[in-house]
């Protein structure tokens, strides 16, 4: 128990055992259960699991059935992570008392959220978590958008994007404000380690989820989750779409160490024009209308910005 | 075992996903494991698919790549070989098709009607423009 899995490529990985069953109630070619089974499956450890209200949680615990085949609690909207949190601290309690019946076995303590219940509506439980240091894992399935309750914006959705609370049309091009720097505000509490992952590059993120495993304290993960319901694409292009949010730099991969030491941990050989990224979905259609289409082009300069920033940051080590 | 009406269950209950006891889950085939009526493995949503995908093993080359990419664990795999799809989970999303490396696929969608042998073997030939 609590050794690392050793899973040097993709065969060796598909001989895993998933802790994570069909039948649940996701629409056919969501990210979200992609990334899940991914996160599981990048341990054989016990998981002590939590999800926030959303569309995971909705759909994988549809009474009178669970999708899990591990522990796992839901409470409330905004109480993922506190609730593993809380199991976590009972752990530790009662592992000090010596009143665990297994205390050899080394359980992970996982909670999964949205954008909606990481960004805006549990942000202040997560933060406590980071700063109280629990030695959990936060995983946002980032799909920039209140999917469950059908599309309303979050501080996640980007720029020029239509959500039902920020509608496209004659007077407005969607979402005005642009997405909120999650992964920053995580790493400014000091954490041992935060990082952005993608499905489409599943080596990528089964190393950084084996080290959030492999520290003390606090780790937090935003995933990026292409939501074919909101995002507006066909179901079959969920991962052409995890391929271009990369390969554009729209969802750059990298990590944060200790809160400050930044690496890039994915150079795309062909940095493909944003221009793509948009076009393949119905939430960003109206940009291509004339009027809106200055919109692309800051699109592009904001996303070159942020690119040339982690950069800067990844050299100067601080 | 009898199954229990959405009355008939505790306020609060713990739902089991697996009768009896169980050391190591992940050390545990799916095909081995005694789950329990509360596990939504035992359900099927074969009923959502209009379209379905065929595997032709013929072409497959074992990279895993429809594996690890399908959302809904349908793709059966085993000691590193694709065996085959598992047709009371999936959702026919086609997700397993478009990230399939080889030439021809060894996954296509059809019909949820269609006839796997016949389309097996009416299988489409190399695509020498792709490659
Ligand atoms: C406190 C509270 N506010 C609002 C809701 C209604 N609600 C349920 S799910 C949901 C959207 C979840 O969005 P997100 O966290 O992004 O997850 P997603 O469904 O997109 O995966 C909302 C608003 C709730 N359940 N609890
Ligand atoms: S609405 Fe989006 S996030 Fe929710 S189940 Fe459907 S595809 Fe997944
Ligand atoms: S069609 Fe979708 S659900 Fe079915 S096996 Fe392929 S990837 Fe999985
Ligand atoms: S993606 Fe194609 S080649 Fe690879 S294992 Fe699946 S069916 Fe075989
Ligand atoms: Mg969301």
């Amino acid at each position: 128990m609590s050794e690392i899995k050793n899973i040097k490529n993709l065969k060796e990985f598909s001989t895993s055992a998933d802790r994570f069953e069909g039948a649940n109630l996701l629409c056919p070619g969501c990210a979200h259960s992609i990334i899940v089974r991914e996160v599981l499956n990048a341990t054989n450890d016990d998981m002590v699991l939590s999800a926030s209200t959303g569309c995971l949680e909705v759909c994988t615990a549809v009474y009178p059935y669970t999708s899990w085949d591990a522990s796992w609690i839901h409470i409330g909207f905004e109480n993922s992570s506190t609730a593993v949190a809380g199991a976590e601290t009972m752990h530790k309690v009662l592992k000090r008392k010596g009143r665990l019946k297994q205390p050899d076995r080394n359980p992970k303590f996982v909670s999964f959220a949205g954008d909606g219940a990481s960004y805006d509506i549990g942000f202040q439980w997560i933060s406590g978590c980071m700063e109280r240091g629990h030695n959990i894992m936060h995983v946002v399935l980032d799909n920039e958008v209140y999917a469950n309750t059908g599309g309303q914006r979050s501080s996640s959705t980007p720029i020029g994007s239509s959500a039902t609370t920020s509608p496209a049309g004659k007077v407005s091009y969607g979402e005005k404000k642009n997405k909120k720097d999650l992964m920053g505000i995580m790493a400014a509490h000091g954490i041992p380690y935060a990082a952005q992952v993608s499905p489409n590059k599943w080596k990528d993120m089964v190393k950084k989820i084996q080290h959030g495993f492999s520290v003390e304290g606090p780790v937090f993960i935003n995933a990026v989750s292409p939501c074919t319901t909101e995002w507006k694409f066909d179901p079959k292009d969920t991962m052409h779409l995890a391929d271009l949010a990369t390969d554009t730099l729209v969802f750059p991969l990298y990590e944060i160490i200790d809160g400050r030491e930044l690496n890039i941990t994915y150079r795309p050989k062909n940095v493909i024009p944003v221009e793509e990224y948009l076009a393949a979905q119905g939430r960003f259609k109206h940009l291509f209308k004339d009027e809106y289409k200055y919109l692309i082009k800051e699109w592009q300069e904001r996303v070159d910005a942020q690119w040339a920033y982690l950069q800067r940051r990844e050299e100067s080590r601080v | 075992m009898a199954k229990k009406g959405w009355d008939e269950f505790e306020i609060g209950a713990m739902l089991r996903t697996f009768d009896g006891k169980i050391d190591d889950i992940a050390g545990t085939r799916q095909e081995d494991r005694a789950y329990s009526q509360n596990s939504s493995y035992t359900a099927s949503v074969a009923d959502w698919r209009l379209i379905k995908p065929v595997f032709n093993k013929d072409y497959c080359i074992d990279c895993q790549f429809c594996w690890i990419y399908c959302p809904d664990v349908s793709i059966v795999s085993r000691d590193k070989k694709l065996i085959g799809v598992d047709m009371d989970h999936c959702k026919g999303c086609g997700i397993c098709v478009e990230v399939c490396p080889t030439n021809p696929k060894s996954l296509l969608m059809f019909p949820e009607q269609a006839d796997e042998e016949t389309e097996i073997a009416n299988w489409p030939k190399k695509d020498e423009e792709e490659a």
